[in-house]
Formats: C-alpha cells, structure tokens, sequence
C-alpha cells in the first residue's frame, strides 16, 4: 500500500502544478473550414517527428521513475516466487479490490487510450460506440464466466475448457488460439509503443523503443512472474485513472464545468461541425448496418475471449474475490471510458486548429504532428505545459508495459503449460520443469516481439484490433462458454467449434476490405466486411453443436457423464485450486 | 472430491435449487445486457436518426450519447446487482451444501 501512498502523493503534486498551468490553456479558433480527411486507427500510427524537438526531460525522468518502481517490485517478487502457482497465479494471493484495479490496467491500452481519444477527436459520437462495446463485455465475464472459470481452472483458460475433455487435442487449439491473439496483440503493442515513444522523445530511435520495451517486460515476466506483472498493471491503472481524471477535470474545468458548453465548444471548433454529433460511422464513411452490428459482437465477445484477462481470475483466493474483482474492473474501466470521451471532445476544444499541434493548418485543422493517436497527448500539454505532457507521455509508456507484459505472460503459460506440459509431456513435467520452460518462453516471446515490433514498423497495422478481437469472440467465448454450460459439448465439438473459428476469423480477415485491399492492395475485397464475426460466431456455435451431437463415440459419451462433476465444482468450488490470504 | 461427496451434493435438493436460481440470475442479467447493448447497436445500424437527434432543440448533445453512457453506467449497476446477490444469497446457500456434504 505504500506504493499506492507514494503515487498518490505525486497524483496530488501534479494536480497543482496542471492547476496553476491552466490559465496557459490555448484556445480554440473558431474559424475552420479545411475539410480533414484522416480517419483515426485504432491502433496507434504515428510517423516520424521532426528531430528538432529538445529532450522531453519531464516524460523521461516520469518514466525513469517508474521503471525504478517496478523494477523493485520485481525484485521483491523475485524472492517471493518459489511454485508454478506464484509464477502463474501470483501465489492466488491477490484480493478482489487488487484483481480489480489489475484487470484495469491490463485491459485499458494505450489503444483504449490514446484510441478512443483520437476516435472522438476525428469521429465525434462515433468514438462512444468503442467504449460502450469494449465495456459490455465486462458484465458477460461476470454473471457467466468468472467464478466458474476460478473453480475450474488452474493456469489458463485452456484448463476449463479441457476440464472433461481429451487434453491433448483441446489444449492444443485453445493454445494455438490464445498464443495468435497474443502474438498479435503484442506487434500491435509493440509498433505501438516504438512510435509513441520515437514521437514524444525523438532522440530515442523507433527500434531503441521496442528494445527497451522488450527487455523490461523480460526482467518484469521472467523473475517476477504474476506477482510483479500484477503490480506493475496495479500502478499503471492507478497512474492511468489519475491521468485521465485530471485531463477530464482540466477540460471541464476549461469549460466552466458545462456539458453543453464543452460539446457546443466542440462543434464550433471541428470542421465538420454537428456532423460530428450525427455520425454513427467514421465521418466520411458510408453508413453499414452489417458492419456495425459486427463490429458490435466482436467488441462485446471479444472482451470475454481475451486469455491475459481470462487468466488474471486465477490470481485471486477463490470465487468471491473473482467476482469482486469484475465489480472493481468494470467500475474502473467504465469511469476511464467516459474520461476519454471527455478528453476526445476536449482535444477538438483545444488541440484543433492550433498551430503549435498541427501538422499544416492550411490543409487541414484536424491532422496533428505525429500522427494520428496524438490528440490526448497534445491536450495534455494544452492543459498543463511540458510537465503535464511528461506525465501523460510517461502514462501512455508505462500502459504499454504493463499490458506487454500480461500478454507474454498469458502467451507463455499457453506454451509451457498448456503445450509443453500437458501435451507433451502430458502431465509428467516436474513443476520446476515447467517454470524453467515457462521463463524460457517468456524471453522468446519478448524476443519475437522485439523483431516483429521491428519488422512490422512501416506496416499498416490497423487490422490487428480486427483480428485479435475476432478470434477471441469466436473461438475462445463460445468453446468456453459451452463447456462450463453444455452437457452435451464433446472434444470432437470442441475442436472442430474452434478450428472454425480460428481459421473462419483468419480468412475472412484475409479476403476483408482491410487486409485484401489495404494491406495486399489487391483490389476490391472477395468479403465485404471488416468484422467477421457475425458469420463467423454462429457458424462456430453450429459446427460445435453438430460435431457434438453426432458423436457417439464411447469417449464422446463419458464426456458428457463427467459433467456432473464438473457442474458441482464449478457452483460450488468443492475441489478447486487453493488460494492463500495474506 | 470423493464420489461420496459428489453423490450426497447431487441428491441435495438445495443443490439443485442453487444451480437453478444463479443459472436464471446469471442468463436474466446477460440477456438485459444483451438486449440493452444490441437494441442500441441495431438503433445505430437501421434508425440512426433515433440516436442523431438532439436531445433539447437548442442542444447540440444527441439522444444517442445519453444511451450510450447509459449502457455503461447500467452495465456497472448490473454488476453491482449480481455481486450483492452472489454474496448474500448463492455464497450462504453454497456453504451450507458443502457443510452438510462433509458431515
């Protein structure tokens, strides 16, 4: 708790400083007429800053001074991390309220962030329809998943779904789902943070940026394992929540503390003016239901399929403390979700049409230097100057690393004990083993997402939300979900259920607008949407329920007689993994 | 978990009630949230002129934006609801059946 004392102590010292800063606030011209073309990716894509920008000493000493923090978190994780189960779980040791702000801070991105602000900034309204779906989720986690997965499960959301069914087979696709969402999540993580941190400190190079993300997340994941990644997402929540809190307060204070001045501000200063209020797609894109309805399973499914969220209920004492945790996080995560619809509309109010923020005013009011996940950052300075910038910088970094570091974590449990220890040497690796294979994995994943990050710098990476998002709500939701609540669910149900989703997600992604056209340029796409999922989910729940009741093998029907057992488990936690209060 | 302990959980009609009652909490709450998010995404998707419209004639806030936030402040409610029914209603019913299957 000391940790959270010291960083509300410079919370509170931040907060004057961006008081007595706010008279400093720019503001907004009026006058706009250049039409702004930019739509916001999701995923943030910022190109090169101009090199004569001086030191960002603020961010840098920020950041220096977290990573010192976490860095001795680590350590004391290190000497607290003995079992598979500390290394995995934390030692099941974390409280409800802990779990809670944790799951914040590993599902609240920089795309979240810096994201959604920038959707709003470009889209207006349309940038809500992202938080409202990435918050949706939260509660399906809850009143579905959450207890029953903590009762059953022991590492990895793969353990529930093979909880009756043959290991080998069904842990093989979960991993092989879990380990694509990871590794795509972790390039878009990476690219991500090798330009945020090239953009607000250019005398660190693009590559320079994914190395030191990449080591740090290997120090944090190898000797500190669950423990230090909890803490580190622990802060990070904290340092994000505050940020934003403080961006919001600034706004509103900006605007006298009005709703209706702030969104009459806006509308005023956006070139597209009300149409910023009245649009329900990207502005300038053609109105389509399909993609709409689509893009709304993939947010809300997705959510609950992630495996670094799956696997944080493991790290709490028992079924209580899991479903506390989701009470925590959605409160948290929702909070945040309207902070940044505040500092979207906030940024058109302040970072629009000013020259020092825009790239070329005489072309267009909107287009900011850095590129296009830049509008929360620059509010931060039209708020609070350098310093509040530093913070805000420092903020975006350190959610970079915390949430890198829940993926690999989650990534490299789906190796080692999922592939390594169950499938391989089904069941007969010794715990150290499997720890040593667990860090082995842990460095190569670090490792694979330092050359990706690399490798994927000059690429178009806007698909990689699509993607990830996809394969979680098609694959990992509905295969979880019909195990813990379908009799019936058969391995040969549930292999070939998730094999159609992988490969169902996979493919439409690859014949899709983003991909086919974008990407590869080949023309216009074969599948018109960019969001498979509408196809793709029901075509899962049916080649599940198919290949399932068409089994009637005698394996297929023990399956469905050891369910009774795993009904009692899950309601009433008789026989689940241990968890330790401190 | 013995198979005796398994067989006496089974036979308890208590077990039976609990695995009902949270399976109707659990399936009421998802679908409320369901209808409420879905209701909002077919609003965007067929009637946007619903949502566009201001909420006051001389505002410039529209519907869509109260329902939004709406959908997340309910969302976080909900979860309230089923928590605070988790722990004063299901949590004494489960010790209950765990304490008479390991008499």
């Amino acid at each position: 708790m000391k940790i959270f004392k010291t960083a509300f102590c410079a919370l509170i010292a931040y907060a004057s400083l961006l008081a007595s800063n706010l008279s400093m606030a720019a503001d907004a011209a009026v006058s706009a007429v250049a039409p702004a073309s930019a739509v916001a990716p999701v995923v943030a894509a910022v190109a090169a800053a101009p090199a004569e920008v001086p030191l960002n000493w603020h961010a840098i000493i920020m950041f220096v001074l977290f990573v010192a923090i976490t860095l001795v978190i680590t350590y004391w994780a290190a000497t607290h991390t003995k079992t598979a189960s500390d290394f995995y779980a934390a030692g099941r040791g974390i409280t409800g309220l802990q779990n809670g702000m944790a799951i914040a801070g590993d599902y609240m991105s920089a795309a979240s962030f810096l994201g959604i602000a920038a959707l709003v900034y470009f889209n207006g309204f349309y940038g809500l329809l992202f938080s409202v779906g990435w918050l949706v989720g939260w509660p399906i986690i809850l009143f579905l998943i959450a207890e029953r997965l903590r009762n059953l499960g022991k590492f990895t959301y793969a353990d529930v779904v093979s909880f009756r069914l043959k290991q080998g087979p069904v842990r093989t696709m979960a991993a092989i789902s879990s380990l694509i969402v990871v590794i795509w999540y972790l390039i878009g993580q990476a690219v991500g943070a090798g330009q945020l941190l090239h953009t607000l400190v250019p005398q660190i190079s693009y590559r320079e940026s994914i190395v030191i993300v990449g080591a740090l997340i290997i120090i944090y994941v190898t000797f500190g394992g669950m423990k230090a990644t909890t803490w580190v997402q622990i802060i990070k929540a904290g340092l994000l929540l505050g940020g934003a809190t403080m961006m919001a307060i600034g706004v509103m204070a900006h605007e006298d503390f009005s709703f209706a001045k702030l969104f009459t501000d806006a509308v005023a200063a956006h070139p597209k003016h009300i149409a910023i209020m009245q649009s329900v797609v990207p502005i300038g894109a053609k109105a389509n239901p399909i993609e709409s309805i689509s893009l709304g399973l993939t947010l809300m499914f997705g959510t609950a399929g992630l495996p670094h969220i799956l696997m944080r209920f493991f790290t709490v004492t028992d079924a209580k403390a899991a479903r506390k945790s989701v009470l925590y996080g959605t409160c948290f995560i929702g909070f945040f979700y309207v902070l940044t619809f505040i500092i979207g509309f906030g940024a058109i109010v302040l970072v629009a049409n000013n020259p020092a923020y825009v790239a070329d005013i005489s072309k267009s009011v909107l287009n900011l230097k850095g590129g296009g996940s830049m509008p929360a950052v620059y509010l931060s300075h039209a708020l609070g100057g350098d310093f509040f910038l530093g913070f805000i910088a420092a903020v975006a970094f350190a959610t970079i690393l915390a949430v890198v570091s829940g993926l690999t974590l989650a990534g490299a449990s789906a190796l080692s004990h999922d592939i390594y220890a169950n499938v391989i040497m089904k069941g007969t690796a010794t715990e150290k083993q499997e720890v040593w294979m667990s860090k082995m994995m842990v460095i190569g994943l670090g490792i694979l997402a330092v050359i990706l990050g690399i490798a994927f710098e000059k690429q178009n990476v806007a698909y990689i939300v699509a993607l990830t998002f996809s394969i979680a709500a098609c694959t990992n939701f509905p295969i979880l979900v019909l195990s813990i609540f379908w009799r019936g669910l058969t391995t040969r149900g549930a292999v070939l259920g998730g094999y159609t989703g992988i490969f169902g997600s996979i493919g439409l992604l690859i014949i899709g607008p983003t991909v086919w056209t974008k990407v590869l340029a080949m023309g216009p796409a074969i599948f018109p949407y960019d969001f498979p999922t509408f196809v793709v989910l029901p075509a899962v729940l049916i080649v599940a329920y198919i290949a399932s009741v068409t089994d009637s093998s005698e394996s297929g029907n023990k399956e469905r007689a050891a369910y009774d057992a795993q009904l009692i488990r899950a309601e009433t936690g008789l026989g689940a993994e241990i968890g330790v209060s401190h | 978990m013995s198979l005796l302990i398994a067989s006496k959980i089974q036979s308890n009609p208590k077990y039976l009630q609990l695995v009902g009652r949270r399976d109707t909490l659990s399936w009421t709450l998802s679908a409320i949230v369901c209808v409420m998010y879905f209701g909002f995404i077919l609003l965007i998707a067929f009637a946007p002129g619903v949502l566009t419209q201001p909420i006051a004639a001389d505002s410039v806030i529209p519907v869509g934006m109260l329902a939004g936030v709406g959908v997340i402040v309910v969302s976080c409610i909900l979860t309230g609801v089923y928590v605070y029914k988790a722990n004063t209603v299901f949590d004494p019913i489960v010790n209950e059946i765990v304490r008479e299957a390991s008499k």
